[in-house]
C-alpha cells in the first residue's frame, strides 16, 4: 500500500558516514598526543597546586584543595610576573622593530639573495639556545667591546649592561626574533608589488602607500609574530638566569627555583597556572583588538 | 564627471628611452597623443607599450627624453605627484579595503573632505552603486575592472592609463567592457591610453592607434587608414592579415608605380608605395582578392591586378569562405569572400584566378623579409603543418 521510496538522504547517508569517520581517524593521532601530553599533565598540575604538605615531612605533599596556595604564590611572586611582562613586551617591540625592516627588505628588495638572508635568519637556530644565550655573555660582559664603547661615551647609568635588565631585554630579543621575522616575510611577501604601485598612482606618498597599504596588509604576520615572541619570551628564565641580576628575576625563574631547588611542588604549579592564565587573557584581549581571530 | 574650468591637455613624450642594461625597450618615442583622445598603443609583448605606459605613471624612470602634459614637464615627478591614474593589468584592488574605500582612496589621499556623493557617483557611473560595501574578493572580474576604472577615473586624471586592462576577462565580457569604457570615454572626456596586444581591441575602441614594435613606433594612425595602408610588414601582418609578395620596381605608368614579381606585373598606386628602393614588397588585405574560375579569367576587369593559383584549402565560416590558394610559385595566398551568393565555391584542385583593384594594393619595403609582425604561433605551426605534410609525402 506505501510504496517506499529511498529518500536521497538516506541514499547519501553511508558516504556521509564514512567521510566523517575519516575525518575522525585522522584526528585520532593528534587528539591522543594532546590527551597523553597536554591534557593528563594540565590535570596533573593544577591538582599539584592545589596540595598541601604531610605534616611533619618536608618537602613532601599529599592532596588536598590549597587554593590558597595560589595567594601565597601571588603575593610573594607578583612583582616578577609584572616584570617579566614588561620585559617579555620590550623585547617584542624591539623584535618587532628591528625584524619588519629586515623583513621587508627581503620580501621586496633581496631578489635573488632572498633565500640566502633567510637561511641567514634561521641559520643561528642551529646551535643549542642555551649556548647562544652563553655567547651574549661573553658580547656584554663587562671588558667586551660594547660595554667600553658606550661606558667611554658614558651612556651607562650603571657602567655596565651584563646582570642588568637590559641584558636580559637584549638577549630576549636576540632570541626570539627569527620568530617575528619568519611570519612578519611570510605575510610581506604575499602583498602585490603592485598594490604599492596603485597606492602610489592613487596620490599616496611612499609614506602614506606604507600605512595605508603595505602596514594593514601586514597585519596577520606581525600579530602572528609578536605573539610567537611574546609568549615564549614571557615565560622564559634562561636569559635572566644567564643574562641578569638577582634583580632581574623573571617568573619563569620563580618556577624553576621552586620546582628544583625548593621543591616546593604546589607553589611552583599555582605560578605556572597564573602564568597560563594570564599569556591567554592577555592574548585574547590583543588578538579581539587586532581584529584577526582566524590566526588562532 | 567633468569640471567645466578644466582642460584637458595634450600629453607630448619627447625622445623618450628606457635601456635595461643593454636591452632598450622604448627607443628614442616621440609622440603627442591629443587632449580628449582614445588612445590604443598596441604590439607583441615585450615591444615596450607597458613601459611607455609606466613610464607616463611615473613607476618607471626614463633613460631618456621628457614626458609633459601641456606645458607642464612631468618628467621628474614621482607617481603620486602625477595628474595621471592608471587601471592595472590585473586591477591591484586593494584586498584589505571594500569597494568603496577602494574608489575613495584617490580622494582621501588628497586630503578631500566630503567623499561620499563623488564616490557613490562614480560607483553608479559604473553600475557597482549596490556593491559599495563588498570587498574586491567577492566581485567577479568584470566587476572589479569596473572599480578599477572607477578608482583611477574619480580622480578626473589629466590622462588615464589603461594596462591591458582586459586581459583577464574572458571573450564575451571582453566585448561588453570595451563598449563599456568606450562609452565612459566619451562621458568623461578625459584623455584615455590603453596598452593592448589585441588588434581587435585596440581598433574598436581607439581614435588613434599607434602600433609598436622593438621600442618603437611603426605606424601611428586611425585604425581605418592603417589597416587600409600598412607603411611597414610588421603593420600590415600586426594588424589584421595580409599577402605579400616579394618583386622588384618596374617603372610607372600615370600614378601607378610597377612592380614586377614573378613574371607578372602589379599596379600600386605611387602614394601608397612606401618602399625606397627598387624592392618592393606587394601587399593586399585577403578581403579585397575576388576569386574566378580560370574559365572566366576574361571577366577579369581592366586593369585589376591578377595572378594564376591553384586552390589548396577552403573553409567556410559562415559569413565568409576562406581559400588558401598556392601561386605558380609555391607561395600560399590567403582570400576572404564574402558569402553573398549561395553555392558556387570554388573547390580543394580547381584552378583560379585572383584579381584585386590596384587601389587596394600597397608596396612595402622588402629589407626585413615578409614574416615581421607575424604571431610566432602562427610561424610555428605553419611550419609544423609543412613538416607533417612532407613527412606524409615522403611515406
Amino acid at each position: 500500500m506505501v510504496a517506499v521510496v529511498p529518500t536521497p538522504r538516506a541514499a547519501a547517508a553511508p558516504v556521509a558516514q564514512r567521510s566523517s569517520r575519516t575525518g575522525y581517524l585522522l584526528l585520532f593521532p593528534g587528539i591522543a598526543w594532546l590527551g597523553i601530553f597536554f591534557a593528563i599533565p594540565f590535570v596533573t598540575l593544577f591538582m599539584t597546586s592545589l596540595q598541601q604538605p604531610v605534616p611533619g615531612k618536608s618537602g613532601s605533599y599529599m592532596f588536598g584543595l590549597q587554593f590558597s596556595n595560589y595567594v601565597t604564590a601571588m603575593s610573594e611572586y607578583w612583582p616578577l610576573f609584572v616584570r617579566s611582562f614588561i620585559y617579555a613586551g620590550i623585547a617584542t617591540l624591539l623584535a618587532l622593530a628591528i625584524a619588519y625592516p629586515l623583513a621587508y627588505f627581503i620580501a621586496f628588495r633581496a631578489g635573488n639573495w632572498r633565500s640566502l638572508m633567510l637561511v641567514l635568519v634561521i641559520a643561528p637556530s642551529f646551535a643549542s639556545f642555551l649556548l647562544r644565550t652563553y655567547a651574549w655573555k661573553t658580547i656584554l660582559s663587562d671588558e667586551g667591546i660594547i660595554t667600553t664603547t658606550l661606558n667611554s661615551l658614558h651612556l651607562l647609568p650603571d657602567d655596565r649592561i651584563l646582570n642588568t635588565g637590559i641584558a636580559v631585554i637584549a638577549g630576549l630579543t636576540y632570541n626570539f626574533l627569527p620568530f617575528m621575522i619568519l611570519p612578519l616575510y611570510a605575510a610581506l611577501e604575499k602583498i602585490d608589488p603592485r598594490l604599492i604601485e596603485a597606492a602610489g598612482d592613487l596620490y599616496a606618498s611612499p609614506q602614506k602607500a606604507f600605512r595605508k597599504v603595505t602596514w594593514p596588509l601586514s597585519l596577520p604576520g606581525v600579530v602572528a609574530g609578536t605573539l610567537l615572541t611574546f609568549i615564549p619570551a614571557a615565560g622564559d628564565y634562561i636569559n635572566a638566569a644567564l643574562l641578569g641580576s638577582t634583580g632581574d628575576r623573571m617568573i619563569g625563574n620563580a618556577i624553576q627555583i621552586n620546582f628544583i631547588q625548593f621543591r616546593d611542588y604546589p607553589t611552583a604549579s599555582a605560578l605556572s597556572f597564573v602564568l597560563m592564565a594570564a599569556i591567554l587573557a592577555l592574548v585574547f584581549t590583543y588578538i579581539r583588538r587586532a581584529g584577526t581571530e582566524d590566526l588562532v | 564627471m567633468v569640471d567645466a574650468a578644466r582642460t584637458v591637455q595634450d600629453l607630448h613624450l619627447r625622445n623618450l628611452t628606457k635601456k635595461f642594461g643593454d636591452f632598450v625597450a622604448v627607443d628614442d618615442l616621440t609622440l603627442t597623443i591629443p587632449a580628449g583622445s582614445f588612445f590604443a598603443l598596441l604590439g607583441a609583448s615585450g615591444c615596450g607599450k607597458t613601459t611607455t605606459l609606466r613610464m607616463v605613471a611615473g613607476l618607471e624612470d626614463p633613460t631618456d627624453g621628457t614626458i609633459s602634459i601641456g606645458d607642464q614637464d612631468i618628467t621628474r615627478l614621482r607617481a603620486f605627484q602625477r595628474p595621471v591614474n592608471t587601471v592595472f593589468q590585473s586591477y591591484a584592488l586593494f584586498p584589505h579595503l571594500d569597494i568603496f574605500e577602494n574608489v575613495a582612496f584617490g580622494l582621501r589621499r588628497r586630503g578631500v573632505k566630503d567623499v561620499k556623493p563623488t564616490v557613490e557617483r562614480m560607483l553608479d557611473l559604473v553600475e557597482l552603486g549596490s556593491m559599495a560595501r563588498r570587498k574586491p574578493s567577492q566581485l567577479s572580474g568584470g566587476q572589479q575592472q569596473r572599480v578599477a576604472v572607477a578608482r583611477a577615473l574619480i580622480n578626473q586624471p589629466d590622462v588615464l592609463l589603461l594596462d591591458e586592462p582586459l586581459g583577464a576577462l574572458d571573450l564575451k565580457l571582453r566585448r561588453q567592457m570595451q563598449i563599456e569604457l568606450k562609452r565612459i570615454q566619451v562621458e568623461v572626456g578625459t584623455t584615455f591610453v590603453h596598452v593592448t596586444h589585441d588588434q581587435e581591441e585596440a581598433m574598436t575602441m581607439a581614435d588613434t592607434v599607434a602600433v609598436m614594435n622593438n621600442g618603437r613606433i611603426e605606424q601611428l594612425g586611425h585604425p581605418a587608414d592603417i589597416y587600409e595602408t600598412p607603411r611597414t610588414v610588421f603593420v600590415a601582418n600586426f594588424l589584421g592579415q595580409s599577402n605579400l609578395i616579394v618583386g622588384r620596381r618596374a617603372g610607372s605608368s600615370g600614378d601607378s608605380t610597377l612592380v614586377e614579381a614573378h613574371g607578372q606585373t602589379y599596379a600600386v598606386p605611387s602614394d601608397r608605395c612606401f618602399s625606397s628602393t627598387s624592392d618592393v614588397t606587394v601587399g593586399v588585405r585577403p578581403e579585397k582578392i575576388t576569386v574566378l574560375d580560370s574559365v572566366d579569367a576574361d571577366k577579369v576587369p581592366d586593369g585589376n591586378n591578377r595572378l594564376n593559383g591553384r586552390v589548396t584549402d577552403v573553409s567556410y565560416t559562415g559569413v565568409s569562405t576562406q581559400y588558401l590558394v598556392e601561386a605558380p610559385w609555391g607561395q600560399e595566398l590567403i582570400v576572404f569572400e564574402q558569402n553573398v551568393v549561395v553555392g558556387d565555391r570554388c573547390e580543394v584542385g580547381d584552378q583560379v584566378v585572383l584579381h584585386w583593384a590596384p587601389s587596394h594594393t600597397f608596396g612595402l619595403d622588402s629589407a626585413g623579409g615578409t614574416n615581421s609582425g607575424v604571431d610566432p604561433d602562427v610561424v610555428e605551426a605553419e611550419k609544423a603543418t609543412a613538416r607533417l605534410l612532407s613527412d606524409g609525402a615522403e611515406a
